[in-house]
């Protein structure tokens, strides 16, 4: 579980994320939605300290992440995976490298202990014939999925996917969706996907909040958000003229 | 106050970097690595430059020596000490800020810029420990046999050219390579190939490490990188030389 309680977030004078408080649980997929440039990805980065907030707490399964000296940090580091938007693959190591480099520098598991469990997530994310591709040989969905491998392979406690559908196509958006969501629940980690793809947020929206302006501007799940009246939600979920049209109608 | 903010960050980037590392089989695998691809990978330029430097060397020194009272061995033994104090350790020092250097500010700018530093970091790795650490132990380690090697180079280059075109006897240009030989010099060449190498693998690395932006400026960086490194190399030429020769 990780509790956000009150964070805030400044550059100079613009206030990004405003005394933002958010409850995600063990093994639901927890998403912060919102337009562009609302301040997302900064909560994001201030949660895994790569910012660091003005002000507010997060904790992980009641540890305080933001009173942590460099050590503790990074022990917590070590229980977060983390999917990338443009992935983040190591391009100077292949498939099978990239999804194995968590163990090798955080475990003292054999070559092939390492092997056996680079296999597995691979297999997971269905891409078994991949080990030996370089990141440069991969379509978007493909490093998408290694990197989600990459993630999983060291065992997390934490997922954190930073727009995980950007630059997919609405059917490999699914397929890493349905992925994401399968393995939260499998292996019971506490995940949070920033995102602002209405198909994810319908997918595997457990528990939603929505960000306008860098504060919390509604929070629900998939099913609450059709029906909510929030003009800032409506507005976001209804975005095209159709969908307007629809939703009067309906 | 630019510089003061840069040389501030500077320090602090290296402070982050000398720390001990994560595991010490990977950092010594990327050691090896890095000796291969910034030492090994240099010796072909660093060779033919040696060469042709050590054979202008020779034709100038016995053009300007025109005096029937210089003995004809001095154009060996000008050679020789232009090419171990001077030319060896500072022009492949500056060869290596534009090769090797402007290679390490583009590998680190774009792991920056592709959010592969972030990715290590959220790790819990100490990212300019695992990334510039291992660059700078390797160019320490390797630089001053490159600088032994543009050395001996730059002689042959003298020997063949210098005999080729007859301004010089291969028994004067022996003798003269040989004579009054001072080991004092091989130290004040290799230790400012020491503060060479720290100098351009650091000072890339540092301008790498701090890219913003995309891939225009990761070439910006890769400039800023080979820009900054050859002026500092030249500043402490100055301050080196004056330092352990005077």
């Amino acid at each position: 579980m990780i509790e956000i309680i009150n964070i805030s977030k400044s550059f100079g004078e613009k206030q990004v994320v405003k005394d933002f408080s958010f409850l995600m649980e063990k093994g639901k997929t927890n998403l912060i939605i919102g337009e562009s440039g609302s301040g997302k990805t900064v909560t994001l980065k201030c949660m895994v300290g790569l910012l660091e907030p003005d002000s507010g707490q997060v904790l992980y399964d009641g540890r305080d992440f933001e009173h942590m000296n460099f050590a503790e940090r990074k022990e917590i580091r070590k229980e977060i995976g983390m999917l990338f938007q443009g992935a983040a693959l190591f391009d100077s190591m292949t498939v099978e490298e990239n999804v194995m480099f968590p163990l090798t520098m955080f475990t003292d598991m054999s070559q092939k202990e390492k092997l056996d469990r680079v296999n597995f997530c691979l297999s997971r994310v269905n891409l078994e014939t991949a080990n030996k591709m370089f990141p440069s040989e991969l379509s978007g969905g493909m490093k998408k999925r290694t990197a989600i491998a990459r993630a999983i392979s060291a065992s997390p406690k934490y997922l954190f996917c930073d727009e995980p559908n950007s630059g997919l196509d609405p059917i490999t958006s699914l397929v890493i969706d349905n992925l994401i969501k399968e393995i939260t629940e499998e292996f019971q980690i506490t995940t949070l996907v920033i995102t602002h793809d209405m198909n994810s947020v319908m997918e595997i929206g457990d528990r939603i909040a929505f960000f306008y302006k860098g504060e919390k501007a509604w929070e629900g799940t998939n099913r609450e958000i059709l029906k909510t009246d929030n003009e800032r939600v409506v507005e976001f979920v209804y975005a095209s003229k159709f969908l307007k049209e629809f939703r009067k109608n309906s | 106050m630019k510089l003061l903010y840069s040389i501030g960050r500077y320090w602090l980037l290296m402070r982050r970097t000398f720390h001990k590392p994560e595991k010490w089989p990977v950092y010594w695998k990327s050691v090896f690595g890095e000796i291969e691809k910034l030492g090994i990978g240099s010796l072909g330029i660093v060779v033919i430059i040696s060469i042709f430097m050590g054979a202008v060397i020779t034709i100038q020194m016995a053009y300007g020596i025109e005096s029937p009272l210089i003995p004809l061995y001095s154009v060996g033994l000008a050679t020789r000490d232009s090419l171990m104090l001077e030319f060896s350790p500072t022009l492949v020092g500056l060869i290596l800020a534009g090769k090797v250097g402007s290679s390490i500010a583009s590998e680190i700018g774009t792991m920056r810029v592709t959010e592969q530093i972030d990715a290590l970091e959220i790790m819990g790795i100490n990212s300019a420990s695992y990334l510039i650490q291992p660059k700078i132990v390797a160019a320490l380690l390797i630089n001053p046999f490159i600088v032994i090697i543009s050395m001996f180079f730059g002689m042959i280059g003298g020997y063949i050219f210098g005999v080729f075109t007859g301004v010089v006897t291969p028994y004067e240009f022996m003798l003269g390579i040989q004579w009054d030989f001072r080991p004092y010099n091989a130290f004040y060449a290799i230790t400012k190939t020491i503060f060479f190498a720290f100098i351009i693998t650091s000072v890339s690395s540092y301008h790498g490490y701090y890219t913003k932006g995309g891939s225009l400026e990761v070439g910006q960086s890769s400039t800023r990188a080979v820009v900054y490194s050859s002026i500092v190399i030249l500043i402490f030429n100055f301050v080196l030389t004056q330092m352990l020769l005077i």
